[in-house]
């Protein structure tokens, strides 16, 4: 048995010395191979008497796998070592920058958009939409604004050209997104609650007018909805979008197709130069509303007997403007890219009530 | 509309103060613009009494006056030639800001002599251009303050403006009186009442009128006037030039002034005739058509058929209801004067004065409304002023027509505001505030006095209680949901699709640019638009002349201006509607990207070359997939000329083009000056078709245990084979068999030709197999082969490179 021991020694001591992959293998053969030393002892146990047998082979198998470990561990050990030794060359300058990838952006009037759909959706209000060229009938007539009324001269409407031959009025571009509260009401009738984002267009540029900018139309029709449900679903509006508490403050206004009308002012303050909402004992006005005309209902075929509600329409642009401080109305349309890359939002700040509306 | 607060108090009897009445006046909606108030400035300033003026030792024309003021003696240093004892006058303290020399006075030392504040002139202080002396007050104590002696001796110069918007269905508060009666109604004061002392006439009007019958049917119902003969017509009186100073009109003559002020007072324009130059008698009647008139705007107007048109027996003198001729327009000459006060119909009057693009204060008030009732009356006091101002005696009053019957009632439903406002408010109350604004209430049913023409239902008669009453206190109240449980989805496809684009879009790395859906007339042209359909009539520039028929004119613009300001490498894309006509309806979503410049900017990994058509493509297959488009779809050349005719394609579904991409025309980039390269893709959003059968559940997913086994092909082809053509051959050798086809090398060129051949190609192509029932044999995988190489070759006529 002492055979044994020696046995072990002499390979535990060769495994702890050799200096590489080959070196183990040669070492593996010589003692575990076909024709190594421990497994030609293996085949004498043939020979043995049983009792003998049974006690040298278990005395051999424990040899075995000792000697296997031994060769597993130094081969592991080998291989670490040789690895430490590559990455020890390995370095790459970190600072480098990466790889370029460019970095999209949303335009802040499709974010707000979103922003305000979200809100009103959670509200029960669904999105609907109508043409961007409107007959005068859906932008005027049908809205109770009479063709010569002076109502009609204070939209700066832009009109289509009209071929000589044509002798209906000319079409216009919508100067305000309330002609989907007609078709809407054309196609759905009541009870109906929608917004209507979209486009629109008044004849006029200056320093805070641009000809064409966005307007969010909505429209609430039901048995006995009045204008204390429009003051709370905007004041509900409000603060859901400015992310603060926000009162309202109606005041008398005139439109031809609400009746009574009120054009609705937020609460602000100023800073500093810096417009706070929600806060402070200043007004800003952001909105004309109001109860939806009776003749309006009539020409869009709902009963007004029958049916009331609310109607209001607001700026989303202004919207953007105060709730993410964009100073100039103008720029959201020159596509400057500093501009683009400043104000816009990223592709995945997908707006959502359950989330929040803004990071 | 103008108006100064001593006029208003002319009107209404009040306690309030200028800021009660400017927020009562936005809450009735009546909109404060602006509130100009000269006291303003003069505020910090007090009177005070020079004790003693002696000479300055260092100079001539300086005085050192020591001066009594509120805080005791002071002394000044004043160069006024007027300084002297015993005068009051205006002293500026140190801080104070003295407006016309734009100055915050401090204690100065004026050739060596300390002066503790100024003594100022009209100028200084903004009053007048008086500049020859320091102002001397009449009256006063040492520390009053300017303003309250201003008010007590001056009160016009410190008389608040106050600009209010009047929306266009109240032409009532086009009258001051109008806007005092609104005011009273809210419980700011008493509306004083207006006394009309009828003017008996002294002789039989001369001058005799007539109303054509159509006209007095519609257009003219009431015409009246009379002659004041013997008049003297010379300015007009101070109080009547500041009034009409004060709201930013031009004083021209009594007579006229006159006119303008019962314009603005009671909201009754009134003409005055030069009798003199009036030949018999003036006949109201429409034009016949190319009448000329000169009228006091000193412009030339040719009439058209039917507008309205007032003409003695020889020729046009005034343009009724808008404004008078210059012919007989009154002057400092005029003795003799006819005085007109008649009702016109509000669109007759709109109808001519926007068709002769004229505007006038008579044009605007009669195309809003002025009071039919009030047209008699008006002419009373207008004679009875003349009589006061300018003399002479009144004829009897001539008159055609009778005062249009408006009368309508309307029932009061005092629960109305309830249900429809939600304000609780008093029956008695809102009778109250009705009978206030000059209703009649008779039972439950309410008649609107004669000069609220707005007032058409019963919803108006809800809007005048609660406006009234004041919006302010409307108090919110919950919207209840119209359905109880989760809400269900409310965006449609579409928009879902819109969004879903724009994100992915954004996602890609494009900066989303909103731009204007009308452009010039030349770049419309470049993309197949510019058509007079799309013509916009009124343009605002000739920018802005055409509806956009496509997205990438905008893009390209953009891309012009950035890169003029420096930024050379861009992805922009924008989401919105084309226009392919000017109907309702005409028009197309779009979602477009443009890529122009370099994939990348210069790093250090050679990451940057110059963007291409690929790339285009592979953005293009994100998005379509992003909204849901087939993902096997036929590629074709058809595209419009705006596209690089050998560099772009389409993505098609037969007819249907869903995706146009590749590289943008040179010609155009050049016309729009857009440096290049630029690639371009259009997704026709409405062309994607929806899914036949909607169903979140997904097909079951097929995996085999058995190995796949991939095979490399290489053919050479013409040069101008497409690649798709090899793909589907392929994939079509053994459809069951064939999972993918994939394109993974071409080798095109100089090169390429010297080895395989002018005008050759090769094409390489990995395809996979994917057995199903059991393992492939080496024999299988070899007749599969063949097959591809049969149907490439024959699909392609080219041969399997050796």
């Amino acid at each position: 048995m002492s055979d044994l021991q020696a046995l072990k020694g002499k390979y535990l001591a060769g495994i702890a010395a050799a200096a590489d992959e080959g070196a183990l293998e040669e070492l593996r053969l010589a003692a575990l191979g076909k024709k190594g030393e421990i497994s030609l002892l293996m085949r004498e146990l043939g020979g043995m008497a049983p009792e003998a047998r049974q006690a040298a082979g278990a005395r051999l198998n424990v040899l075995k796998d000792e000697i296997d470990a031994a060769l597993r561990a130094r081969k592991a050990g080998l291989a670490d070592a040789a690895l430490d030794a590559r990455l020890s060359a390995e370095w790459l300058d970190v600072t480098l920058p990466a790889r370029p990838r460019r970095t999209g952006t949303i335009h802040p009037v499709s974010q707000v958009m979103e922003e305000v759909t979200a809100i009103f959706a959670d509200m029960g209000f669904a999105v609907a939409e109508g043409p961007q060229v409107e007959s005068d009938f859906f932008n005027f007539d049908a809205l109770n604004i009479a063709p010569e009324h002076p109502a009609r001269q204070e939209h700066d409407t832009f009109f289509m050209a009209r071929a000589a031959d044509d002798p209906r009025p000319p079409h216009v571009l919508r100067t305000h997104t309330s002609p989907v509260q007609i078709r809407a009401m054309q196609a759905q009738g009541a009870p109906i609650r929608v917004i209507a984002p979209g486009r629109v267009y008044r004849m006029d540029m200056d320093q805070t007018h641009a000809p064409m900018f966005h307007q969010i139309e909505g429209l609430a029709i039901g048995r006995d909805i009045s204008m204390a449900n429009l003051k709370w679903t905007l004041e509900e509006f409000f603060s859901a979008f400015f992310e603060t508490k926000v009162r309202t403050r109606f005041r008398a206004s005139h439109f031809p197709f609400t009746e009574p009308s009120a054009e609705v002012d937020i609460q602000c303050s100023w800073v500093n130069g810096q417009l706070r909402i929600g806060e402070g004992s200043g007004w800003l006005e952001v909105l004309g509303s109001g109860m939806v005309h009776p003749k309006v209902l009539t020409a869009a075929g709902v009963d007004p007997t029958e049916w009331q509600g609310f109607a209001f329409g607001m700026g989303i642009d202004r919207l953007a403007m105060l709730k993410y401080g964009i100073p100039d109305l103008r720029a959201f349309f020159e596509s400057d890219l500093r501009w683009l890359r400043h104000y816009g939002f990223a592709a995945g700040d997908v707006p959502t009530v359950h989330g929040g509306l803004s990071r | 509309m103008k108006l100064t607060l001593s006029w208003l108090r002319d009107h209404l009897e009040t306690e309030a103060t200028l800021d009660e009445i400017t927020y009562a006046l936005t809450d009735l909606g009546l909109e404060v613009e602006a509130v100009t108030n000269p006291a303003a400035k003069l505020a910090p300033f007090t009177l005070a009494r020079v004790q003693s003026a002696i000479q300055h030792p260092e100079a001539d024309r300086l005085r050192v006056c020591i001066v009594e003021t509120d805080e005791g003696l002071k002394q000044i240093v004043c160069g006024a030639p007027n300084a002297r004892a015993g005068i009051t006058v205006v002293l500026c303290k140190p801080g104070d800001y003295v407006p016309g020399i734009d100055v915050t006075l401090g204690v100065g030392k004026i050739r060596g002599v300390e002066s503790h504040g100024m003594m100022a002139s009209e100028r200084e202080l903004e009053l007048s251009d008086e500049h020859t002396g320091i102002i001397e007050l009449e009256g006063g104590h040492i520390g009053q303050k300017f303003t309250d002696w201003l008010a007590e001796h001056r009160p016009e110069v410190v008389d608040p403006v106050i600009d209010i918007k009047i929306t266009p269905n109240r032409p009532d508060a086009l009258g001051i009186r109008g806007i005092a009666r609104d005011l009273a109604a809210r419980g700011l004061g008493l509306l004083k009442p207006l006394e009309i002392e009828p003017v008996p006439g002294g002789f039989p009007c001369p001058i005799s009128v007539t109303i054509d019958p159509a006209l007095k049917a519609k257009g003219c119902p009431l015409f009246t006037g009379r002659l004041i003969r013997g008049v003297s017509n010379g300015p007009s009186p101070q109080w009547l030039q500041q009034r009409l100073l004060a709201i930013g009109l031009r004083p021209i003559s009594a007579l006229v002034d006159i006119t303008n002020f019962f314009t603005y007072d009671l909201n009754r324009p009134l003409h005055v005739f030069d009798a003199a130059k009036v030949k018999g008698g003036l006949h109201i009647a429409p034009a016949k058509g190319g009448e000329e008139l000169l009228a006091l705007d000193g412009r030339a107007y040719t009439l058209r058929p039917g507008m309205m048109l007032i003409s003695d027996d020889e020729q046009p003198e005034s343009l009724a209801g808008i404004m008078g001729g210059e012919h007989s327009g009154c002057t400092e000459a005029t003795r003799d004067v006819f005085v007109e006060s008649a009702y016109w119909d509000p669109i007759t009057i709109a109808a001519t004065g926007r068709a002769l693009k004229i505007s006038s204060d008579a044009r605007y008030r009669f195309e809003r409304g002025v009071d039919p009732a009030f047209t008699l009356p008006g002419l009373e006091l207008a004679t009875q002023m003349v009589l006061e101002l300018c003399g002479g005696e009144a004829s009897d009053i001539a008159m055609d027509g009778a005062v249009p019957d408006t009368r309508r009632a309307y029932k009061l439903d005092p629960a109305r505001v309830q249900s429809l406002v939600g304000m609780e408010i008093p029956e008695a109350t809102q009778r109250a505030t009705l009978e206030a604004l000059g209703f009649v209430i008779e039972g439950n049913m309410v008649t609107p006095p004669s000069w609220r023409p707005d007032v058409l239902g019963e919803a108006d008669l809800v809007e005048e209680v609660a406006r009234i009453a004041s919006l302010t206190k409307l108090k919110g109240r919950p919207l209840a949901r119209e359905t109880t449980g989760v809400p269900k989805p409310i965006l449609t496809p579409m928009q879902m699709r819109e969004k879903a684009a724009r994100r992915m879009l954004a996602a890609l790395g494009y900066n989303e640019c909103v731009s204007y859906s009308f452009i010039d007339a030349a770049s419309a042209r470049l993309f197949g638009g510019g058509q007079d359909a799309c013509l916009i009539e009124n343009p605002i520039s000739s920018e802005m002349t055409h509806l956009r028929p496509d997205l990438l004119p905008g893009l390209l613009a953009a891309a012009a201006r950035n890169q003029a300001r420096g930024f050379a490498d861009l992805a922009l894309f924008e989401v919105g509607p084309a226009f392919s006509g000017g109907e309702p309806g005409e028009q197309q979503l779009q979602a477009t990207a443009l890529l122009v410049g370099a994939s990348a900017p210069r790093d250090a990994f050679g990451s940057r070359r110059p963007v291409d058509l690929y790339d285009a493509k592979a953005d293009a297959e994100a998005v379509l997939a992003a909204v849901g488009a087939p993902t096997r779809m036929q590629i074709t050349r058809k595209l419009p000329v705006w596209w690089h005719p050998g560099r772009s394609g389409a993505m098609a579904l037969g007819p249907n083009t869903l995706c146009a991409f590749g590289e943008v025309h040179p010609r155009v980039l050049r016309d729009m000056g857009v440096k290049g390269p630029a690639v371009a893709f259009t997704l026709y959003a409405e062309k994607v078709p929806f899914p036949k059968l909607k169903t979140p559940t997904r097909p079951a997913l097929e995996l085999s245990d058995l190995q796949a086994v991939e095979r490399d092909f290489a053919f050479v082809v013409d040069a101008r084979v497409e690649a798709l053509v090899a793909v589907n051959a392929a994939a079509g050798a053994d459809k069951g068999l064939i999972e993918s086809v994939r394109v993974f090398d071409q080798f095109t060129g100089d090169k390429a030709e010297a080895q395989m051949g002018a005008g050759k190609k090769s094409i390489a192509l990995s395809v996979r197999l994917q057995p199903r029932d059991k393992t492939l044999t080496e024999a299988e995988i070899e007749a599969v082969s063949a097959r591809i190489i049969e149907k490439v070759t024959k699909a392609t006529g080219g041969a399997l490179r050796s």
